[in-house]
C-alpha cells in the first residue's frame, strides 16, 4: 500500500469542501456571466430585437425588421469578369446559380403601408451548386444609417412611439442626429434620391464591405450593388395605387416578362474605409459588371421559399469573407434571434402566423 | 499476485482530458456567441462549427476506445447510491455529447442554412427543410447545452470529492497520478 500523495491530511474537511463548492461555483458564475445573466443592460442581439419588438409589438412569425415583403425566385448567370477578384463558383465564367430573394421595405409591422419609408431592400440567397450558399440583404441607399450597433440601438430606442402620440418624438429622434453626426450623410442622401417608384428599377447595395480572395489568395475590400435594367422613375404618390403598390406591381411586372439586374462590384483603393457603412467610397473607384441577376417569378412571403431564410449576410461561400464593419456581426446575431423567435412562433401559433401573413399578402 | 487496474489507459486519459478542455470552451463559445453583437459573435461563429464536428468525431472515438480499454472498478466501498449516479452521469455525458453535435448539424440543415466547416468544406444537410423543425432543434441545442453543463459540473464536483474528500483513487485514475489503492 502505498501512502497518500496528494491533499495534506491536515487541511481540514469542511475546508476542503470549501474548496470544492468554490471551484465549481466560479466556473458555474462564470459560464452565467458568459452568458449574459448578470448584464441585462449589456447591448447584446436579444437586446436588439426586444428593442424592435417594444417600437411596434409583435407580429407572429414575421421578420423583426423588413417584416413587409414578397418573395422572388430567379437565376444569376455569372459573366466571368468578378472571377479574377473571388474563388467563389458562382463568379465562374458562364455560371448560372439558381437564387432565391426577397424585396422588403424596413419596419416591424407587416401591414405597413409601402408609403412608410422611402427605403427598400432586396436580399439575394445565391444557391450555388456544390450547396455553399451566399447571402446578402441590400437597402436601396449606399450609406448605413448608423456606424455601430450600439448607435443602431439607441437608434431605435430614440424611435420608439410616444405612447401619447402613437409616433416617434421627433425632438428624441432630433437629439440622437445631432449626437449622432455619423448619421448626416445617410439623411443627406435620402434627402437627395427619392425612392424609386418600384421594386423593379432600383438599386440595391450591400450597405457592408466584403472581401473578395483570388486564386492567389489576394484580397480586396469590395461593396457591391444590383444596378436594375428597368429605368429609374422617382416615385410619386398620385401615381401610386393602395399600400401594397410594391408587391402588386412586380407582380404584374414579372407577368409580363423577367426583370434584370447587374450586379456590381466597387473595389476599394488602399485608404478607403471598410468599418463604416456610413461613408460613400469616392466615385472613381473601380466598377466590374459581374453578371446579371434575372428574376422570374414572385409569390407571396407566407408559403415562397424565401420565408425561411435567415438572410444573414454574413452566409458567404469560399472567396467573399466579412469585412472588419462592425454592423455585420451585430447583424448576424440579431438576424439569428429574429430567426428563432420567428420560427418558434410558426411553431407554437401556426394559425396565427398564416393567417396574418395571408392578409398581408393580399393587396387590398 | 494479479493487481486490480487503478488507471484509464493513457489513451483514454488523453481524450478525456482533451475533450473537456474543448468541450468547455464549446460551451462558453455557445452561450458568448448568441448573446455578443460584437466582431466576436462572428468569430466565434466560424469556430463553433467545426468545433462541434470535431467533438463529435472524438466521443465516437472515445466511446470505441472505452468498450476496447473498460474501465478501472470503482472502489469497494463506495455506497451503491454513488455508484449508480457515477453510472448514470457517465452514460448522460455520452448521450449528450454525441446528441449536441448532431441537433446543431440537423438544425442548421433544417433552417436551410449550408454547414460550412472551413473555406469551401462543408457538411451535406441530414434534416429536412422545416422551420417548425429547425425551432424545435434549436430550442433542444440551448437546453441541452445546460443540461450538459450542469452534469459536467456535477462530474466535477464528484472527481474533487472523490479526490480531496474520500481519497479513493477515483481522481487519480484519471489524472494518472499515483494511485492509494495498488
Amino acid at each position: 500500500m502505498k501512502r497518500p500523495t496528494s491533499t495534506p491530511p491536515g487541511i481540514c474537511v469542511p475546508c476542503r469542501l470549501g474548496a470544492i463548492f468554490t471551484v465549481v461555483a466560479a466556473i458555474a458564475g462564470g459560464f452565467a456571466y458568459a452568458a449574459g445573466w448578470f448584464s441585462p443592460t449589456r447591448l447584446s442581439a436579444p437586446r436588439i430585437i426586444d428593442a424592435f419588438q417594444a417600437n411596434a409589438g409583435v407580429h407572429p412569425g414575421y421578420r423583426r425588421n423588413h417584416a413587409k415583403g414578397v418573395c422572388v425566385e430567379g437565376y444569376f448567370d455569372s459573366n466571368g469578369n468578378a472571377a479574377a477578384l473571388s474563388v467563389a463558383d458562382v463568379f465562374v465564367r458562364g455560371r448560372r446559380t439558381a437564387v432565391t430573394g426577397r424585396f422588403a421595405i424596413p419596419g416591424s409591422n407587416p401591414s405597413a403601408p409601402d408609403t412608410s419609408v422611402p427605403i427598400r431592400s432586396m436580399a439575394l440567397a445565391f444557391m450555388l451548386q456544390d450547396g455553399e450558399q451566399w447571402r446578402t440583404a441590400m437597402n436601396s441607399t449606399p450609406v448605413f444609417a448608423v456606424r455601430t450597433p450600439a448607435q443602431f440601438y439607441e437608434q431605435l430606442v430614440a424611435a420608439r412611439p410616444d405612447p401619447a402620440t402613437g409616433k416617434p418624438n421627433p425632438a428624441k429622434l432630433q437629439a440622437f442626429y445631432k449626437a449622432n453626426p455619423d448619421t448626416r450623410p445617410f439623411q443627406a442622401w435620402v434627402k437627395a434620391h427619392p425612392p424609386a417608384s418600384g421594386f423593379a428599377n432600383g438599386a440595391y447595395y450591400s450597405i457592408n464591405a466584403f472581401r473578395f480572395t483570388d486564386s492567389a489568395d489576394h484580397t480586396r475590400s469590395v461593396r457591391w450593388a444590383m444596378v436594375p435594367e428597368a429605368p429609374y422613375a422617382p416615385f410619386d404618390a398620385r401615381a401610386s395605387s393602395g399600400s401594397d403598390f410594391l408587391a402588386s406591381d412586380l407582380m404584374r411586372q414579372l407577368e409580363a416578362g423577367n426583370l434584370r439586374w447587374h450586379l456590381i462590384v466597387t473595389i476599394a483603393a488602399s485608404g478607403d474605409k471598410t468599418d463604416d457603412a456610413t461613408q460613400l467610397w469616392p466615385d472613381d473607384r473601380q466598377h466590374i459588371d459581374a453578371g446579371t441577376l434575372v428574376l422570374e417569378r414572385e409569390t407571396p412571403q407566407s408559403d415562397g421559399a424565401c420565408r425561411d431564410i435567415n438572410f444573414d449576410p454574413t452566409v458567404l461561400p469560399n472567396g467573399i469573407s466579412p469585412s472588419d464593419d462592425p454592423l455585420l456581426a451585430a447583424r448576424s446575431a440579431a438576424y439569428a434571434v429574429s430567426y428563432k423567435r420567428r420560427t418558434r412562433e410558426e411553431a407554437f401559433h401556426p394559425e396565427t402566423a398564416t393567417a396574418t401573413a395571408h392578409h398581408d399578402s393580399n393587396p387590398s | 499476485m494479479k493487481s486490480v487496474r487503478t488507471h484509464f489507459s493513457p489513451v483514454q486519459r488523453v481524450l478525456h482530458w482533451a475533450m473537456a478542455a474543448l468541450l468547455f470552451v464549446m460551451l462558453f463559445i455557445g452561450v458568448v456567441m448568441v448573446f455578443t453583437v460584437s466582431h466576436l459573435h462572428s468569430v466565434l461563429l466560424v469556430i463553433h462549427r467545426p468545433l462541434g464536428i470535431a467533438l463529435l468525431l472524438l466521443v465516437v472515438i472515445r466511446f470505441i476506445v472505452r468498450l476496447a480499454h473498460g474501465s478501472p472498478p470503482l472502489p469497494n466501498d463506495l455506497p451503491t447510491l454513488q455508484h449508480v449516479a457515477a453510472k448514470l452521469t457517465q452514460v448522460a455525458m455520452y448521450v449528450m455529447m454525441a446528441a449536441m453535435p448532431l441537433i446543431g448539424w440537423s438544425m442548421l440543415s433544417a433552417g436551410g442554412y449550408p454547414v460550412v466547416l472551413f473555406g469551401a468544406v462543408h457538411l451535406l444537410p441530414i434534416a429536412p427543410r422545416d422551420p417548425v423543425l429547425f425551432s424545435s432543434l434549436r430550442t433542444l441545442h440551448t437546453w441541452l447545452a445546460f443540461a450538459l453543463f450542469a452534469t459536467v459540473l456535477l462530474h466535477l464536483a464528484a472527481a474533487l470529492f472523490h479526490g480531496l474528500i474520500r481519497r479513493d483513487g477515483v481522481l487519480s485514475s484519471m489524472t494518472g497520478w499515483a494511485s492509494r489503492r495498488g
